[in-house]
């Protein structure tokens, strides 16, 4: 067996093994044990969907299209004047008035990724502005993966960490935590008064130094996109609720004058 | 100046009474409205459970102007984009897609309020047997309007729940697989079957639907209206042969009993559009905001929730018999419980019809029936496990015996005396 036979031939397992195992991780299931923090979006914020957006642009577009949200509409509703959304935040020589698409052919990213990344206009409305936040902060070293991450709450996901630079080196270890009583307190030593610990596994832990961001800044930062996920999951939802008020206002309204009416014509019936 | 005000609005009566004599001397409008408004009595002991047929028709109307003005954006051809373009770049779209989702929920709570009314007070029993079959018709007809139009914005639950309800066809012996494909225009689930459903949804469907409707007002005004009591107030009229028990519709229920309650309707409903439009999954759900995909099953499909009861009574038939597949027996099971209460009118042999003055099996039964249909409603929307199925057996069993026990329970029980008149609390 020559060399290149034998290239070709492992060539051709790996090729096997990879196409077994992408499509695997793309479709894994979705529903993880995994103790989430929660994330309550403001949408009255937005310093915070402005960077979202911005964010957004940067990180995620390349792969994931918003390809319902037109940029004009976004930066109407965000506050960002259309010559400053053009040259900072439309990078495809687009116009303003078109929707946030990209560039990449699903036939390849299915390839590349095991499913071709989806677009994410609604995303929050499907799995929810809670899962987002914990989905996009839980990616960890595993090199048993085919881009070397893992994820605490999407396990064996197909999609690479992005914001590694931004969040730094982060790894899945045993770490000493302190231990919590059955009242839910942490406990303590009852000679010494020392907090007692005990080894977890299984715990997120940065290594230090190795992101643009400190541990505040990233939390902020994955807050801002997914805030800005929340906003383009349905963009009219503080014009719906500024619209319900005053509905609302009108029908009760409405509702004791035809009461009063309705009083008049009831005193007739006997 | 007070004389020829007065004069002007002499005027003014003259002209229009004139004008309405030339109307009714070519069309019958002042007797029309006379028959079924303002000289058509009902009985003026109406109470609560006399709303939602009205509502049903606000419902209706809400249903028919959004879903007009939706049609005029919507495209079947770019049907989940088209949905996105009403939500986002269409001025008020959001409003009328809201208005239009939450009408179809709100539309099934307003006829299972008004069918369950119709069932406590006997409103079904003679001479209203017509009167009640042309309503089960409506319903009939309401739950293929409503799965037609939870296709259209083609979602991943409006593809799976389509390719779920149209596959139950294909169960069918012998003919199901040609008629399953005949149903689809296609061999899988494909823009063939999503442009009929829409033309099912936004033509036929209503139109049987607005005539049905007029039918069984027609029928109702014909036959009068039933009440609390269950009694007939046509047997007592005074001199004039007006019903003495009873009001003109027009302007006592109209104004007076109505419009405030359709005010008080219309501050719950529009709660929701604005406020909770998606309600927590259940109006909308959420694998709906995402495309249709053929190659991504959602995790559990459910229908809407105003289908559960039915899908779980669907799912609950687990086994195969005489050689033929459960799923054709679970689409059995739920055509018949779709279709038994039209018997309602013959299964019922109570010498009485209201619920007030049955004896303790007949309300034992319908308490059990309206528990059991929540429970069957819940299992729906769950994902099935052996012991949820269990349930749903039994569920199924008691929703059957309901019906098919009616005759004997109705006629052993000791029933109360039924008053000659109606009884009014205040």
């Amino acid at each position: 067996m020559n060399s290149t036979m034998r290239k070709t031939k492992n060539l051709l397992a790996r090729t096997a093994l990879m196409a077994l195992m992408i499509p695997g991780a793309a479709m894994a299931a979705s529903t993880s044990d995994w103790p989430m923090e929660p994330m309550k979006p403001n949408l009255q914020d937005l310093p915070s969907l402005q960077n979202g957006w911005r964010l957004y642009v940067n990180y995620c577009l390349g792969c994931h299209s918003l390809a319902y949200q037109r940029y004009e509409r976004t930066a109407d509703d965000l506050s960002v004047p259309h010559e400053i959304a053009l040259e900072q935040l439309v990078f495809t020589g687009q116009k303003i008035g078109e929707q946030m698409t990209n560039a990449m052919p699903e036939d390849l990213a299915k390839q590349w990724f095991g499913a071709p990344p989806p677009d994410l206009t609604m995303v929050a409305r499907i799995r929810g502005t809670e899962w987002l936040y914990n989905y996009l902060k839980t990616f960890y070293i595993d090199d048993s993966r085919p881009f070397g991450v893992n994820n605490k709450v999407f396990p064996n996901v197909g999609m690479p960490n992005v914001m590694a630079e931004l969040q730094g080196v982060q790894r899945s270890d045993c770490v000493q935590m302190p231990k919590l009583a059955a009242n839910g307190g942490e406990m303590r030593d009852p000679l010494t008064g020392a907090p007692v610990t005990e080894e977890r596994c299984g715990q997120l832990v940065v290594d230090e130094g190795t992101g643009l961001f400190t541990e505040e800044e990233f939390d902020q930062a994955v807050y801002d996109i997914v805030n800005f996920l929340y906003y383009t999951g349905e963009p009219s939802r503080l014009e719906r609720h500024r619209t319900g008020v005053f509905v609302i206002l009108f029908l009760v309204i409405l509702y004791v004058f035809t009461f009063l009416l309705g009083r008049e014509f009831q005193k007739d019936v006997k | 100046m007070a004389d020829q005000s007065a004069g002007n609005s002499g005027k003014m009566v003259k002209a229009w009474t004139e004008f309405m004599g030339w109307m009714d001397e070519r069309f019958p409008l002042t007797e029309t409205f006379e028959y079924h408004m303002s000289k058509y009595y009902a009985p003026k002991n109406f109470n609560f459970w006399y709303y939602f047929g009205v509502l049903s028709m606000v419902v209706l109307v809400i249903q028919l102007l959004t879903g007009i003005w939706l049609t005029m954006k919507y495209s079947p051809a770019t049907a989940f984009a088209s949905v996105e373009y009403i939500m986002r770049d269409v001025e008020y779209g959001w409003l009328l897609r809201y208005l239009h989702s939450t009408g179809a929920s709100a539309f099934f709570v307003v006829v299972y309020l008004h069918m369950f009314r119709g069932m406590m007070y006997g409103s079904y029993r003679k001479p209203r047997e017509l009167l009640w079959i042309i309503g089960m018709a409506i319903f009939a007809v309401l739950i293929i309007e409503g799965f037609a139009g939870y296709l259209l914005p083609w979602g991943n639950m409006s593809f799976w729940a389509g390719q779920v309800i149209v596959s139950l066809v294909g169960a069918i012996p012998v003919i199901g697989p040609d008629l399953m494909e005949w149903v689809r225009g296609d061999f899988l689930m494909s823009d063939i079957t999503l442009n009929r459903f829409f033309a099912l949804h936004v033509i036929a469907l209503p139109l049987i639907l607005v005539m049905l409707v007029f039918v069984h007002i027609v029928a109702l005004h014909h036959v009068g209206s039933n009440n609390p009591d269950g009694v007939e107030i046509k047997k007592h009229k005074d001199e004039n042969g007006i019903p003495l028990d009873g009001i003109q519709f027009h302007p006592y229920y109209t104004i007076g009993h109505d419009l405030p309650a359709i005010a008080l309707f219309l501050i719950f409903f529009c709660a929701v559009v604005f406020f909770a439009p998606e309600m927590g999954g259940y109006f909308i759900e959420k694998p709906n905001f995402e495309a249709a995909n053929p190659l991504k099953t959602p995790e559990h499909i459910a229908p809407v929730w105003y289908y559960t009861p039915f899908y779980a009574m669907l799912r609950a038939a687990t086994f195969p018999l005489f050689g033929i597949p459960a799923k054709f027996w679970g689409f059995v099971v739920m055509a018949g419980a779709i279709v038994i209460p039209f018997a309602l009118p013959w299964l019922d042999r109570s010498p009485v019809k209201s619920i007030r003055y049955k004896g303790v099996l007949s309300k034992f039964m319908l308490g059990l029936f309206v528990v059991t249909f929540f429970v069957l409603g819940y299992l729906g929307t769950i994902a099935p496990s052996p012991v949820a199925t269990l349930i749903a057996q039994i569920g199924t069993a008691i929703y059957f015996a309901y019906f098919v026990l009616m005759p004997w329970y109705t006629r052993v029980e000791k029933t109360k005396p039924v008053p000659d008149r109606i009884t009014v609390s205040h």
